[in-house]
Parts: structure tokens; C-alpha cells; sequence
């Protein structure tokens, strides 16, 4: 099919629209938008950040999600607890694939988990004391773990625990930072706000922590990697390039990262953000108090890949100019060769995406570095500032939508019908059981890294052997198939 | 009265911003902008209108400051 005139996208829209009570029709109408490059403001078109609307099926997480799976989780020499029933952490444990090194369960603790267990009579009495114990039997088992986190589940602000006067206590006993993290999952209405309290807590109880220290001797050339949660591998695959470039980084938030390294962040020169909407919270903090200067880069495909060098290069002299030159130059060879071998098996796919914080704008340009083209986007729990920096990415006349719900995002794709989806893993089998090549984006279905050069030869592959894979030819069953092909082959060979 | 951060972005003019409506706007106009004053009615790019009585000494940005919506 051939690319869709702005006026059957918002056909479309409307159609797909038809089914909702007028009420629901109203309100899900602003989410979905048809692009227009020459919109400044994202504001007068699309509307996000809102409360999905009850009954319809939404693909969106927690706050408890944004605070512990995605902002606190992977600093990996400190203890995470789930405060509260079990479910919480144990179902979301590991999921994301936050890579470390590290002995688990001796001085990093990534893929643990650690929960209160709340039982009935913890609801009735309160968990004040099962916290304390807790904590003290953490501190025994694992005494080389350098903080504590309590990431409190919805029951936690229900019954009015009061987390934060236990974790100053414990604090003053183990003389070890023990944080309250207030992300109570019904707070907000996705991740995104559990991602701004993490941020502050952050802010409130870590940054601060070595103002007065000056024994961390910084050079000119330090930076920290904001945002990068080392899905795969990610962050190791970006850090190799900037250091080749000559930087130093300093500290990675938060995969792979430390408290250490939180703390010594204040003493960066520049902060790198990758995910832009679950730490722009902190970045600005640390421009506000530090003076700290950040910047949004991008590491997805050799084009976004060497702008960003560049544009990193430019906050620095000429010694980091050559050397961003020298990193492009060093993998030209490695990448030309990726796009050789895999742009003409991917030329002019049409990819539809929706995904989380950064990648439905940050991965297009990977796509098209293979010649594919993204003919929609969306977020699950965008603000509008992730829309205006989205709508100069994508093609006029593409479709954007925000929080979509699991019929709208169906239907889009039964008339746009792209060649792949790009999503998460409660969209993936939907999917596939229609027909349609899927990707699971949020850990790269189990693959990775895709950041830098060499994760964009990974996401080449990936998408190749995912959409040229030869089983999207046998989605029907032999028996189902048409009877003239049947019927035709005999007397051909009869014949 | 929201807390606005005002910051300098990479062109050099102010930007806007308001945490908790997520709100980032260019600064069109300030009404004083000298040497040791910075504040009164300031008009954002897109069209709203907000007001801060005067800050001196001017204030180094980026910082944070209490703004009032005017009308």
C-alpha cells in the first residue's frame, strides 16, 4: 500500500473511532493525530498525559513501575525493596534486562528480589516493623550492599506506613543511605510519574551526599550517561564511543550504575541524557544547583549517531572534535558494511512503533538508515515536550498516537498493514498471531544491544531475520489453503 | 503560582519551564531586563502572559523563581 494522504489518515482515525460511546469518542479523539511537520507546539494537536479512559485496554505501567523497574532498579551495589504484597517485584523481576557486572547476591543485587511479603496482619497493624527487621536482616545477609531503596507498593500509601521515619532511623543505624521512595503504584497516571518521584528522591537523599568532598579529582573531559538503563547491554555499547572520543565517563544512570557514581555526578562537566522523559527531572536539578549543562543525544543509527558525536564534540575543545571525526571514521567501514548487506532486504518496509520514553522518536532514524520507514508512532506515557521533539522526526502525514488502546492500535494496524511492529510484550502475540512481524522494543525481544555502531549491526540483524523470517508465508494451514492451487498442480504434471 | 525554572537554551534565549504542567516555552518578552532588574510582565511565545514583581540584583540563570498568571 501506498503511503496515505493526510486526508485518509484522518479518515481513518475517524473510522476507527466509530465504535466508542460518544463520551469515550470525545476524549480518545485528541490522542490521535495525524503528523504535521509545521506544527510548532505540540499542544494544538495532540493531547497526553491524561487518565486512559475505564474499559478501554491500556498498555500502560505504574508509577511503582517508573520508580523501581526503570529509574532505581538497575543501580546495582544497592538493595531494592519492593515494599509490600510479593506480586509487584516478583512479576516484574528482571524483566528488563538491565546488564551488570558483578557477583549477584555478594556486591550487586540487579536481578534480585527482595520484597516485605505483606500478609493480611501486616495490612491490619502496619508494616513499620516488618520494614525495620527487614532492613536489619539485609544489612546481615548483605553487608557489601551500599544503600537501601524501599519502593513502596499501593498498600504502603493505603494504610498511611510511615516508610520514611523507619528509613531515617535505619539510615542513622547502619550509617548506609536507606531511601523511602513514595511510588505507590496508584499515584499519576502511568510510569511517568513514578519516574519524577524517583528522580527527586534521588535528588533529595544522593546527589548532595559529596558537596563538601573534594578528593573525586575531575578533568575537563567528564561526563555522565543519563538515562541509559544498559537494556542488553546499551549503555556499554554508547560509553565505548565516548570514550574513544576522548571523554571520561564518569557515572551511568542508572545501568550499570553505582550509588558512588550517582554521588560523583555533581562533579561532571556535562550530562549526556538519553531518556530525555524519566531523567530530564534530575538533569535540570543539577543544571539549576550545579550549573551542570545537559544535553539530549541519540545513538540509534549511524546518522543520528555521528550528529550526536558531533554535537557532543561541540560542548568540548578541539581535542574532542578530532576525536568524535576519528570514532565516525574508525566504524565507517563496519557500518557501511551493515547497511550493504541489509538495505536490500529491508528497503521501504513501513514499520509502525509504540513503545515507551524515548525510542518511538529515537529509533527512526535507524530505520531509515536501512531504508525503512516509520508510518506511526506513539507513546505509552509521553508528556508534551516528547510530542514536540517527536513531530520533526516523523513524516508528514503519519499517524501519532498517544496511549492508544489495544482495539485502536488493532485496527490502525489492519489498514495501515506495515511490513513490522515495533512494541511491547503484551502486544507482541496479538500480533503475530495475525500475521504481522513483531519486535518487542522495550528489551529488544531479548537481543541487544541497538545503541551505537555496533548495536545498530545487531538491530539489523534483528529486523532482517524478523521480517524476512520465511514463517509469515505459512500462516495458513495447508488444508486451508485455496483449492485451485491444488487442483492446478496435477494437471500441470500430467500435462 | 507556579515554580518556573528559567533556563538559557542552546540559541541563547529563555526558556520557561513549569514542572508540573510539563510546559516548556521560549520567552518572547520581559518587561525589565537591565543590568540589576529582571522581571515584571513576561509574555511567553505562546501567547500567555505571566508576571514576577522585579528580581534584583538580576538573578543568574538557570534558576528557579515564583510566577503569578497574569489576567
Amino acid at each position: 500500500m501506498a503511503a496515505m494522504t493526510r486526508d485518509e489518515t484522518q479518515a481513518l482515525i475517524q473510522e476507527v473511532l466509530e465504535v466508542y460511546p460518544e463520551k469515550a469518542k470525545k476524549d480518545r479523539a485528541k490522542h490521535l493525530t495525524v503528523n504535521d511537520q509545521s506544527v510548532e507546539q505540540s499542544k494544538k494537536c495532540i493531547t497526553s498525559n491524561r487518565k486512559s479512559q475505564p474499559g478501554v485496554m491500556t498498555i500502560r505501567g505504574c508509577a511503582y513501575a517508573g520508580s523501581k523497574g526503570v529509574v532505581w532498579g538497575p543501580i546495582k551495589d544497592m538493595v531494592h525493596i519492593s515494599h509490600g504484597p510479593v506480586g509487584c517485584g516478583q512479576y516484574s523481576r528482571a524483566g528488563r534486562r538491565n546488564y551488570y557486572v558483578g557477583m549477584t547476591g555478594v556486591n550487586t543485587f540487579g536481578t534480585m528480589n527482595f520484597t516485605s511479603d505483606f500478609q493480611e496482619k501486616d495490612i491490619v497493624f502496619g508494616g513499620d516493623k516488618k520494614l525495620d527487621k527487614l532492613v536489619d536482616e539485609i544489612d546481615t545477609l548483605f553487608p557489601l550492599a551500599k544503600g537501601v531503596t524501599v519502593q513502596s507498593e499501593c498498600p504502603i500509601g493505603l494504610i498511611g506506613d510511615d516508610i520514611e521515619s523507619v528509613s531515617k532511623k535505619k539510615t542513622k543505624e547502619l550509617s548506609k543511605p536507606v531511601i523511602a521512595v513514595r511510588c505507590e503504584g496508584f499515584r499519576g497516571v502511568s510510569q511517568s510519574l513514578g519516574h519524577h518521584i524517583a528522580n527527586d528522591s534521588i535528588r533529595d537523599h544522593v546527589l548532595h551526599n559529596r558537596d563538601t568532598d573534594s578528593a573525586f579529582e575531575s578533568t575537563p573531559y567528564d561526563v555522565a550517561i543519563i538515562g541509559d538503563y544498559n537494556i542488553g547491554g546499551d549503555a556499554w555499547s554508547s560509553r565505548i564511543l565516548l570514550e574513544d572520543m576522548g571523554l571520561r565517563v564518569v557515572a551511568q544512570w542508572s545501568g550499570d550504575g553505582t550509588l558512588s557514581e550517582m554521588e560523583l555526578t555533581p562533579k561532571v562537566k556535562l550530562n549526556l541524557i538519553h531518556c530525555y522523559r524519566s531523567m530530564n527531572y534530575v538533569s535540570r536539578h543539577m543544571e539549576e544547583k550545579y550549573g551542570i549543562p545537559w544535553m539530549e543525544y541519540n545513538l540509534f543509527g549511524p546518522t543520528k549517531i555521528a550528529e550526536s558525536l558531533r554535537a557532543i564534540a561541540e560542548r568540548f575543545d578541539d581535542k574532542i572534535k578530532e576525536g568524535a571525526e576519528r570514532v565516525i571514521a574508525k566504524y565507517q567501514a563496519e557500518y557501511d558494511a551493515v547497511i550493504a548487506k541489509y538495505r536490500p532486504r529491508l528497503e521501504g518496509k513501513k514499520v509502525m512503533l509504540y513503545v515507551g520514553g524515548l525510542r518511538p522518536r529515537h529509533i527512526i532514524g535507524a530505520y531509515e538508515d536501512l531504508g525503512m520507514e516509520v508510518v506511526g508512532t506513539g507513546y505509552e506515557f509521553a508528556h508534551n515536550d516528547d510530542y514536540d521533539r517527536t513531530i520533526k522526526e516523523m513524516g508528514n502525514a503519519t499517524l501519532l498516537y498517544d496511549d492508544v488502546t489495544g482495539y485502536e492500535f488493532e485496527e490502525f494496524v489492519k489498514r495501515v498493514k506495515p511490513d513490522l511492529i515495533g512494541s511491547g510484550i503484551k502486544e507482541k502475540y496479538i500480533f503475530q498471531k495475525m500475521g504481522v512481524p513483531f519486535r518487542q522494543m522495550h528489551s529488544w525481544d531479548y537481543s541487544g544491544p541497538y545503541h551505537g555502531y555496533d548495536g545498530f549491526a545487531i538491530f539489523a540483524r534483528d529486523m532482517d531475520m524478523t521480517i524476512n523470517n520465511p514463517c509469515w508465508k505459512r500462516m495458513q494451514a495447508p488444508w486451508q489453503k485455496p483449492a485451485a492451487d491444488d487442483a492446478s498442480a496435477p494437471v500441470a504434471a500430467s500435462a | 503560582m507556579p515554580n518556573v525554572m528559567i533556563r538559557k537554551n542552546d540559541a541563547g534565549g529563555l526558556l520557561f519551564y513549569v514542572a508540573k504542567k510539563d510546559m516548556e516555552e521560549t520567552i518572547a518578552n520581559v518587561e525589565t531586563d537591565t543590568a540589576d532588574a529582571w522581571g515584571g510582565a513576561v509574555e511567553l511565545t505562546d501567547g500567555s502572559r505571566w508576571y514576577i514583581d522585579p528580581v534584583s540584583p538580576r538573578p543568574s540563570f538557570p534558576t528557579t523563581l515564583r510566577f503569578k498568571r497574569a489576567e
